[in-house]
Formats: structure tokens, C-alpha cells, sequence
């Protein structure tokens, strides 16, 4: 099993959502790939459309950069609908 | 439980004073309920116990495979195939998912199936005995899954991130085990003949003990649960946990007719629990160490079904490699 690759699957629950991480399988190829997800990730009706991607492909943060990269947003509370405060008499908005 | 006496490989449990910068940090966050991610720092021997757990627990569900397949060409209707076939499938699935937690620790997935197969990884006492009637695969469902269901919801919220949501995925899919099975058993004695309702007794006779056996020994004789429940990759004790199954199980007992092969199991109003009396430790002990009913048995339809299969995985290989180079050409 160690000359397959492992991929990662993403799967499409209803129609109009997006695409969510559910887990990992191994396979030979994309095509196996897809049919082992189906085979592991939607035996009860939980996906329209499954996406397969070579975890290798993957580029994700480290850890290490937490920090700066999404502590910048915590202080901008002003991006937030909550942070504009109407008066009753205006109404839902 | 599906994991039994995981060992931690730590003598004693550090206090915070005692620990690394680094090792307080990651304590303090799993003391605060904060899982932690496959790129978090975490201690050498928090992640080999987690591999050790998770592969057992993996190893399990592949192992547990085979007392149900005994049953599959000899279901009574094909209502009762089908529905064993689902289940089958679905525990193929959730050693899978486990795999895949394991290997976001690094571990290697060919390694750890080859330590099954050596006798150098532990899978749940529990698979070591035989099916021998079709009741059998009730008690199984009921008793089995069951007691797995008592675990598993509590380790959805286990510290490491992959392996929890692994767990919330199995317990989603677990509950039609245990009710299939209980409805198997239902089924049998309501309607069925004399023979076919001592089939059921006779069920829970063998396989009773064996399922309270599956959390593990005594809390007196487990050295490791004190690291694993600081490591919140254990969340109660195997007693707790095994008197939370005997609670909620004996009023089922009870609806269906049947009794448990305990004379000192009996309601303490006092303690607002069942009693019940003395685990055959020895058992235990000597299934675990390979002595059981089936072990020797399980392994080898293990290695047989991979060494059988590896012409068809080299062929998937091969495959593949053709059709790029034909994609290419």
C-alpha cells in the first residue's frame, strides 16, 4: 500500500453547499480514489459530489504563523454587523 | 472498550511544575479543552500512546470483522444478509477512519498492520471468541457494540483533534449496529420456537462476561489510566465506563426474558447502581496474551486476506502507472 498515494476527500453534502474536508483514503490513482471515498465517506446518502486531491498538493499554514496571520482580524470588530448599534424604532436590519 | 491496556510508557504523571516550557503549554491547553492538531508540538509519549490507541482501536474494528463474516452465507433471510453486510462494511469503514487519524501522528499504516500481524499489536479481547449461532449476531450488536457505544461517546471528546472527530463519525453510525442487534434477539424470543429462544440465552451466556471484560481490568490494575485521562485520551475509568454498560444493559436483559450468567448481579438502591460479581481476570489476561478461543485464528485470516490480496494491489498500481503514461503519450 505504501507505493499508493494518499489523497484527501472533500464531499458536497446537499445541493448548494460548499465542498467540506470529511477525511483521507488511499488509492492508486485519482479514479480509485474517488470510488474508495464513495465507498467510505457517503454509505448514507451525505454527498452530491466528492473531490479527491493528493494530500502532498495540500499548502496549509504552519502552525507557528497563527499569530500573525489571524490576529490581525480579532481587533476589527467594526467588520461585524454587531458592532453598529441602531435604534429600536429602525427594525430588523 | 476497543482499546485495552495502552501503554504510556510513563511512570509517573508530571505536575505542571515539574514539566518543559513546552509540556506545560500543551497540558494547560488540553487542561482547557483545546484539542490538539496534527502540527500542534506534543509530547514523544503522548504520541506514541495515541498511535498504540488508535491502531488497537482500528485493528479492532478490522478483527471484529470476522465473527460477523462467519454469519454472512448463513443469515436466516436475506433481510438479515443485508443488514449484516451493511454492518460489516461500516466497521471496514471506521478502521479506516482510524487509520487515517493514526497516520496524521506519522505512523505508518503498512507498519502497523504488519505489528498486528506479528503479534506485536493488540486488537479487543472481545473478537477472540467464536459465533456460534445466530443469535450470536445479536449479542454481538447488542453487547458488543454496545459496550464499544459506552467508550466512544465519551472519547468524541478526546484531546486529539482527528482521532474525536473520527469517533463522532463512528458513534453517527454505530447506533444502528446495537439496534439491529437488540432487534435480532427481540425478534427471536417473541416470535421464535424453544430452541431458537435458548439460542438467545445461550448467546448471552457466552458472550456476558466477555463484553464486561472489554473495558479493561480494574481501575487497581490499570498503571496507565492516570497519564491517559491527564492526556484527556481517556475520559473515564474502565470501571466507570463498565458500570455505565451494566446500568443502561440489564433493564434490556430484563424486557427481552433473558437473565445474565451472574447470580450476584442485583439492583443496590443504596448506590443507585447494579452489583455484580467477579471478573474472571485470568481470562482476560490470557486472551489478551494470545491464549483465546480464536486468536490464532483471527491473525491468520488477517495475513492470509493481505498476502492473498497483494496481487490485486500491485495490479491497481499498474494500472495506474499505464494509463498516465497512455494520458501522456
Amino acid at each position: 500500500m505504501s507505493q499508493w498515494t494518499l489523497f484527501e476527500v472533500f464531499v458536497r453534502s446537499k445541493h448548494g453547499l460548499n465542498h467540506k474536508h470529511v477525511g483521507s483514503v488511499h488509492a492508486a490513482d485519482a479514479q480509485m480514489a474517488i470510488e474508495n471515498a464513495r465507498d467510505l465517506y457517503t454509505r448514507r446518502n451525505e454527498g452530491v459530489s466528492i473531490w479527491v486531491v493528493p494530500s502532498a498538493e495540500i499548502t496549509a499554514t504552519a502552525t507557528d504563523e497563527k499569530e500573525p496571520l489571524f490576529d490581525p482580524s480579532e481587533d476589527k470588530v467594526y467588520r461585524h454587523a454587531s458592532f453598529y448599534e441602531l435604534p429600536d424604532e429602525v427594525g430588523h436590519m | 472498550m476497543y482499546a485495552q491496556m495502552v501503554e504510556t510508557g510513563v511512570k509517573k504523571v508530571k505536575g505542571l511544575d515539574e514539566m518543559s516550557a513546552e509540556e506545560r503549554a500543551f497540558q494547560e491547553k488540553i487542561d482547557a479543552e483545546i484539542k490538539i492538531e496534527p502540527k500542534n508540538w506534543m509530547p514523544d509519549a503522548y504520541r506514541k500512546t495515541l498511535i498504540r490507541q488508535i491502531s488497537q482501536h482500528a485493528h479492532s474494528e478490522v478483527v471484529g470483522m470476522l465473527p460477523e463474516g462467519n454469519w454472512v452465507t448463513r443469515a436466516p433471510t436475506f433481510k438479515r444478509k443485508l443488514q449484516l453486510m451493511a454492518k460489516i462494511q461500516d466497521e471496514a469503514g471506521h478502521g479506516l477512519y482510524l487509520y487515517s487519524a493514526m497516520e496524521t501522528l506519522g505512523a505508518d499504516r503498512d507498519e502497523e498492520i504488519e505489528k498486528l500481524h506479528s503479534g506485536r499489536a493488540k486488537y479487543s479481547s472481545i473478537f477472540n471468541y467464536p459465533t456460534l449461532n445466530w443469535a450470536d449476531m445479536g449479542a454481538v450488536g447488542w453487547l458488543v457494540d454496545g459496550a464499544a457505544i459506552v467508550n466512544q461517546v465519551v472519547l468524541q471528546r478526546t484531546s486529539y483533534g482527528p482521532y474525536s472527530r473520527a469517533m463522532i463519525r463512528i458513534c453517527k453510525e454505530e447506533s444502528f449496529h446495537q439496534r439491529q442487534g437488540y432487534e435480532i434477539l427481540l425478534h427471536m424470543m417473541q416470535h421464535g420456537n424453544d430452541a431458537q429462544k435458548e439460542m438467545v440465552q445461550d448467546a448471552i451466556n457466552r458472550l456476558w462476561w466477555p463484553a464486561l471484560m472489554m473495558f479493561g481490568p480494574s481501575d487497581a490494575d490499570s498503571p496507565n489510566s492516570a497519564q491517559s485521562m491527564a492526556w484527556k485520551i481517556k475520559r473515564h475509568t474502565n470501571d466507570e465506563l463498565r458500570q455505565r454498560f451494566i446500568d443502561q444493559t440489564v433493564p434490556q436483559l430484563e424486557f427481552l426474558g433473558c437473565t445474565a450468567p451472574d447470580p450476584e448481579l442485583k439492583w443496590n438502591e443504596e448506590r443507585g447502581h447494579y452489583d455484580f460479581g467477579d471478573i474472571q481476570w485470568q481470562e482476560f489476561y490470557d486472551v489478551i496474551a494470545g491464549h483465546g478461543p480464536c486468536n490464532r485464528e483471527r491473525v491468520e485470516t488477517r495475513r492470509k486476506a493481505i498476502d492473498d490480496g497483494a496481487w490485486v494491489r500491485e495490479a491497481a498500481v499498474a494500472h495506474a502507472k499505464k494509463k498516465k503514461q497512455q494520458a501522456a503519450a
